[in-house]
């Protein structure tokens, strides 16, 4: 399928504009509830809570014997809810640290919810099918409907982060702080969880339980790379979440044998990647080309320093030296010395070199003037 | 009881105990999530190793399968010496990676491919013993029990040779280092052990149940036991016993045994998360409860003690706004003084003992000289009664 083929399709089909519509607006939640999650070091918190929620699914069918996704998502919220508080639990009333109590929910919720699905397996009423695409998603089982349920809560979300917005913020970078100036955190700490759970509860769906927690956690994580603000942040991770989200949908709709939730998540993680080498401030390149950068001009400032020292000894400061002397000063080489006379610090003729007052001036600053020290 | 049967619980409680060795030391260095990614991420180096040994227990599969495990260990890090994100991101964001890689490997291939990945990830145990090992025509036995067998034998011996440089350097990295015993190599050699058990077992009881035979009888252990050896021994009995009954519950419900073992680990781990004895959730609230109180009755004393020449301030009616507590608190904490001998109450008059006396004394000196923790010793002397 070409590209144009499939822009118009996306126009004219329903199921693939259905999809394309949810993965993007699924992105855009995950990215935005997600760079809380991130900020709060809970990051893992959405692999355990998505684990968590199949025990929820199962009993929602054993109750109501028939495939609705409303009850199935209200019965993956609850358990989804009962696993983040029992996490809390764990971690406040006993010695055991965040990591053991997350892979413990994880792992006995899970092998619950699996019990509960071969046993519905086994059941007379056949009308299970569709309960297995909760594990690895299946973003082609998406209705209208459930984009407009996902549309509709990510609005809800949406305002209530406004409505306490500074709140929020500050619970998120200053819990202590919060809380003596009187912010209920405990319940600021329950709404974002809440949040949390239920963005993971409507992903379940679309990319399954597994790749749930890189669906909340990558836009977040390659977001944090371009800014410190939060406000920034969180837009850039919805616009990263929902760009993941369509160009996924895209991919996999116009290869044979891609299912939708791995795709969306490599090119989740193509961003994150992106984010990590190429951010200004903060990415691996510009780190270091500064780095580099940063020990040229001390080695430069190293021989200068070194050359002040020998130079005024003598009374003419210009005075000619022999540039083999400084051949075994650590830090010089025949390129430092060709930046230093660049910069117009010495001047060499044949094999001797000579501060100039120019570089006499500045090497007798150089220890002086911290703010000297990041000159050009 | 058929011969398949035993089998089954055998290979359970094999998987039991080799999870638990390496899974106690994991849970110890707060590292049980790698178990989860390395669980997750060795999927694609299982699917590379089926493409090329077609044979899902082959040992070229399993090793090329630890590799991607140990692989996913040396990512993690190094993203997490970026310090671009926090740590728990980094765990976050490599495994689901590796396992989407993975996902679409099988599903490129699906059609010439036999392998699911539920089998994977849930495993399926009933089947484990139709795999036999078939040696010059005789019967082996299952290949699985022979695989976790020998997985187990070579963690049990490394277990012995090394237990006491892995307990220093797991309680102690600092000293270890400085004992000379390379942090590095110990840190990878459990992260390998970890690796090939995981994928040791992963064929015969799926990756779910790996996780939680490494961390819940490993953490249920640890909430009853501080001594290494007996929370190495606590978890493989509790493993042990979580498969064996949880073997016979997917029996009668007829369902999943992988699941049916990790409900049972599930409800074990519950039972003693709320009535361990000392480290339990009813305990550890009853204790606080009982430190609140006591905290209360010191500054009740020391309030006391304060005013011995005053006796409005020792009114028993006007004692309650001068603290500021509430009715109920307030007569708790006297009562608790009163049973204790710490006071007297003279026509609503509150003063203190000879007894009460003497602990606001010592009280204050371990107060104003910073040694508070000496205070909870001293209320093993003085108390008749706890809070």
């Amino acid at each position: 399928m070409r590209l144009y083929e499939y822009i118009e399709l996306v126009f004219t089909d329903y199921t693939l504009r259905t999809i394309t519509l949810g993965t993007a607006v699924l992105g855009a939640i995950c990215g935005m509830l997600g760079s809380f999650a991130v900020l709060r070091k809970q990051s893992l918190l959405g692999d355990a809570i998505s684990h968590a929620a199949l025990p929820g699914i199962a009993i929602a069918f054993l109750i109501t014997e028939t495939k609705n996704s409303n009850a199935f998502l209200l019965g993956a919220l609850i358990s989804g809810l009962i696993g983040s508080f029992w996490i809390r639990g764990i971690i406040t009333k006993t010695k055991l640290k965040s990591d053991t109590a997350l892979g413990l929910i994880l792992s006995l919720f899970f092998g619950f919810g699996m019990l509960l699905l071969t046993y519905i397996q086994k059941m007379p009423n056949a009308n299970q099918a569709g309960l297995e695409n909760y594990l690895f998603g299946q973003a082609a089982t998406l209705l209208a409907s459930d984009v407009w349920m996902m549309a509709i809560i990510t609005g809800i979300c949406f305002c209530v982060l406004l409505l306490f917005w500074k709140e929020l913020k500050l619970s998120v970078f200053d819990a202590d702080y919060a809380k003596t100036l009187g912010f209920n955190t405990q319940f600021l700490d329950i709404l974002i969880t809440a949040f949390i759970v239920i963005a993971i509860v409507l992903g379940l769906q679309t990319v399954g339980v597994v790749l749930m927690s890189a669906m909340l956690l990558a836009p977040a994580a390659a977001a944090r790379q371009w800014t410190n603000s939060l406000a920034i942040m969180i837009t850039l991770a919805a616009i990263f979440g929902a760009t993941s989200g369509v160009v996924g949908t895209a991919i996999s709709a116009t290869h044979e044998h891609l299912s939708t939730g791995p795709v969306i998540v490599l090119i989740a993680a193509v961003f994150v990647g992106i984010s990590f080498i190429a951010s200004p401030s903060r990415g691996l390149l510009f780190r270091e080309i500064r780095f580099r950068k940063n020990r040229n001009d001390l080695q430069l400032h190293k021989t200068l320093s070194f050359m002040y020292n020998i130079a005024k000894d003598h009374e003419d400061i210009t005075h000619p030296h022999a540039i083999k002397i400084l051949n075994n000063f650590q830090g010089f080489t025949k390129r430092s010395l060709q930046k230093l006379e660049d910069k117009n610090y010495v001047s060499i003729q044949g094999t001797m070199w000579s501060l100039t007052p120019e570089g006499y001036q500045t090497a007798a600053n150089l220890y002086n003037q911290l703010s000297h020290i990041n000159d050009e | 009881m058929s011969s398949a049967q035993l089998e089954i619980q055998l290979i359970a409680s094999l998987v039991a105990i080799a999870c638990a060795i390496p899974g106690t030391f994991l849970v110890l260095r707060k590292m049980a999530l790698i178990t989860d990614a390395i669980s997750h991420a060795i999927l694609p180096g299982i699917v590379l190793g089926f493409f090329i040994t077609e044979d899902l227990s082959s040992p070229l599969l399993i090793l090329l399968a630890a590799l991607s495990g140990v692989l996913t260990v040396i990512l993690v890090e190094f993203i997490q010496k970026t310090k671009l994100v926090k740590e728990d991101t980094a765990i976050g964001l490599v495994f689901p990676v590796l396992f989407s890689i993975g996902v679409i490997l099988i599903a490129q291939h699906a059609n010439d491919v036999h392998l699911d990945v539920d089998a994977v990830l849930v495993g399926e145990l009933a089947f484990a013993p139709f795999d036999r090992l078939l040696l010059y025509q005789t019967d082996m036995g299952p290949k699985a029990l022979w695989i976790i067998g020998s997985i187990l034998l070579i963690t049990l011996g490394l277990l012995i040779t090394f237990f006491k440089e892995l307990k220093i350097s797991t309680f102690d990295a600092g000293l270890a280092a400085a004992l000379g015993l390379s942090p590095v190599v110990m840190h990878y050699g459990l992260m390998t052990i970890a690796s090939i058990t995981t994928v040791g077992a992963f064929d015969a009881v799926g990756a779910i149940l790996v996780i939680a035979f490494m961390i819940a009888p490993a953490a249920t252990a640890y909430l009853l036991t501080n001594d290494l050896k007996k929370m190495l021994f606590l978890a493989a009995i509790l493993g042990v016993i979580a498969a064996i009954s949880g073997y016979w519950l997917a029996h009668e419900l007829d369902a999943s045994i992988a699941g049916a073992i990790t409900t049972v680990l599930g409800l074990i781990f519950l039972a003693v998360y709320l009535f361990a004895p000392q480290k339990g959730y009813f305990s550890v609230r009853y204790r606080q409860r009982q430190q609140r109180i006591e905290v209360s009755l010191l500054t009740f004393l020391l309030h006391l003690g304060n005013h011995t020449d005053n006796t409005s301030e020792r009114h028993l009616q006007h004692l309650y706004e001068h603290i500021n507590w509430q009715k109920v608190r307030a007569k708790s904490v006297v009562n608790l003084a009163l049973k204790n001998n710490m006071i007297q109450i003279d026509q609503d008059i509150i003063s203190l003992t000879e007894k009460g006396h003497s602990f606001t004394k010592e009280a204050i000196d371990y107060i104003v000289t910073n040694k508070n923790a000496e205070i909870e010793n001293m209320k093993d002397r003085f108390f008749l009664f706890r809070g």
